[in-house]
């Protein structure tokens, strides 16, 4: 931290302690600008201006209270551009002496020409009497803008790995739906598709929801890690898609299973198809692994509980997802 | 002799919808998947041969048991054009009919016969509430057949556009979940909130569009289009005009 405000205090002294160069003595190719302290000021301010817009940006991303994001993302950006412009604008207009030169370029050998466009361009900064502070001003509106457009690369990664891991699902947990209502196994029909949530936790939560259904006891092939994970025919999987986190909210059930295609949990994004009664199982799409699955039980008042947490991390697969299984 | 004079009457009154006159109709176009009395058939190797049903292009093949499912599902499969499906596999789709309407009911209340299943719901979307169906709609419905009801894909099934569906088909769909669909019970979607997602599929069938233009209510990329297409021109306009400036 000490290292970073070292930095920081080192450019400023760079950029504001530097000696001025002695202004040239005769050259004047320009016509004089009449000073204009209140246009560089306008200019100096609505450059900080732009920069406080976008120093915005970060401060809406990180802090989760504020409503309507996407919107005030998108105003902060917005503004700040368009401070940013106004303040070039301003400074073009009335602080940078403008002399236009209309004809062609000469060729090389003509260093004289050379010298005296490459004066013009030195002089071209003569307006400003506050150098250092307009230049400060430009590197934090430009700094600003650059944080603010870096800043959603954060979004790119699983910076909360631990709640993939880490369910609110426990031994002997109920199973609520979206009312705070228990589950009940004999409300849980064939053929249909129910979700639910741990008894008392954050519904929003990324390991919360599940998807219940019920399947013929007969048509089960739970093996290895899963084995008994249903109670009576009733599976629980979470409803995040193991392929980009969607919501899986399609249920392929077969009204009449001799001549239409088997049960199926289906996500609407990729269209990633899992097994309900093998485990989850991929069996077409672009998941890489199978839906993680909630063993389940029946407890003597016909509710469902949960007998502990998944098998496997909920949530979209990432560099290392095999690498460890949650804690029961 | 008595069999004689049921006929006969039977044809004297071809229209009237008895499950006698229905029972007729389902010898001719449904006994071959769902078997005599509706007792359904799902081995492919027991398969009835033949049939009057044949002459318009209808195969022999499996069907699920009629038992108890009753006018409900009856008169869904009847009025959407799902049945008589043209062959065993096939996903049913909404199409032309190709029973009358008098035939239709007998047929109806022939199924309604064969066992204690539930009647034909009578919903009242009129007194749901918009706001209460859209959401349901999206929880419930919209995975499949998309928030605007213009169907989509399941793999290996396509959920249909609900545009032609009337209030009694989707009352009936929601709780037979006809093919892949799901069902779902009163538990998950009382009959009251059936009412307000039926109004709300009703609205999708006639939306008003803000813009004027529908965009194929497709959702945001058209609208995008659009939009960047009017602002590019725009921009394009403050450049010319700012050339000229430049110019004088």
């Amino acid at each position: 931290m000490s290292r970073a405000r070292d930095a920081l205090l080192a450019g400023l002294v760079l950029l504001l302690g530097r000696r001025r160069e002695p202004p040239r003595p005769d050259a004047h190719l320009l016509p004089p600008v009449p000073k204009q302290p209140r246009a560089e000021t306008a200019a100096i301010a609505l450059l900080f201006v732009a920069a406080l817009c976008a120093a915005a940006f970060p401060v809406v991303y990180f802090v989760d209270a504020i409503p309507a994001k996407t919107q005030y993302l998108g105003l902060s950006i917005g503004l700040a551009l368009l401070f940013l412009a106004a303040a070039l604008i301003v400074a073009a207009e009335s602080v940078i002496p403008t002399e236009e030169l209309a004809h062609a370029y000469p060729p090389d050998e003509h260093q004289e020409d050379e010298e005296y466009v490459a004066g013009l361009v030195e002089e071209s900064g003569k307006g400003f009497t506050r150098r250092g502070l307009f230049k400060l001003g430009l590197f934090s509106a430009g700094g600003a803008l650059g944080v603010a457009a870096l800043i959603p690369a954060v979004s790119f990664g699983p910076l909360g790995v631990k709640e993939f891991y880490g369910t609110s699902w426990r031994k002997g947990r109920r199973l609520v739906d979206e009312n705070d209502v228990p589950l009940r196994a004999a409300d849980i029909h064939e053929k249909a598709l129910y979700t639910a949530f741990p008894e008392g936790a954050d519904k929003e939560e990324q390991g919360s929801a599940v998807v219940v259904v019920r399947l013929p006891q007969a048509s089960l092939t739970l093996s290895g890690r899963v084995e008994g994970y249903d109670a009576d025919g009733i599976v629980a999987y979470s409803k995040l898609c193991t392929h980009a986190g969607c919501a899986i909210s399609l249920y392929r059930a077969p009204l009449f299973a001799p001549d239409e295609p088997l049960p199926a949990l289906v996500c609407p994004c990729h269209y990633s198809t899992f097994d309900p009664s093998d485990g989850g199982s991929v069996t077409f799409g672009p998941a890489g692994r199978r839906l993680p699955m909630l063993p389940l039980s029946v407890d003597g008042k016909g509710e469902l509980r949960a007998r502990g947490n998944f098998d496997d991390s909920v949530g979209p697969s990432w560099w290392g997802v095999r690498e460890r299984r949650p804690s029961p | 002799m008595r069999r004689l004079v049921v006929i006969l009457l039977l044809l004297a009154l071809p229209g009237v919808a008895t499950a006698a006159n229905g029972k007729q109709v389902y010898g001719r176009y449904c006994v071959m998947c769902h078997g005599p009395n509706g007792v359904g058939n799902s081995n492919p190797n027991a398969v009835v041969g033949g049939g009057p049903a044949r002459d318009v292009g209808i195969e022999p093949g499996i069907g699920p048991s009629l038992r108890n499912v009753g006018a409900r599902a009856a008169d869904f499969y009847l009025r959407t054009g799902y049945m008589p499906l043209k062959r065993t596999g096939l996903q049913p789709r909404r199409s032309r009919l190709l029973l009358s309407s008098g035939q239709i009911d007998a047929l109806i209340t022939y199924v309604a016969s064969l066992g204690d299943g539930p009647p034909v719901p009578r919903p009242q979307p009129e007194q749901g509430t918009l706001s209460e169906g859209q959401h349901l709609f999206a929880s419930n419905c919209a995975g499949c057949h998309q928030i605007m009801a213009r169907g989509g894909y399941v793999t290996h099934a396509v959920p249909p556009p609900l545009g032609q569906a009337s209030a009694t088909e989707i009352a009936e769909a929601v709780r037979i979940g006809p093919y892949v669909m799901p069902r779902f019970s009163t538990r998950q979607i009382s009959n009251s909130q059936l009412d307000s997602l039926i109004r709300y599929v009703q609205w999708t069938q006639h939306p008003d569009d803000r813009g004027g233009l529908s965009l194929w209510r497709i959702g945001p990329v058209p609208e995008g289009l659009v939009t960047w297409f009017f602002g590019a021109a725009a921009l394009v306009a403050v450049c010319l005009v700012i050339g000229r400036r430049l110019h004088e």
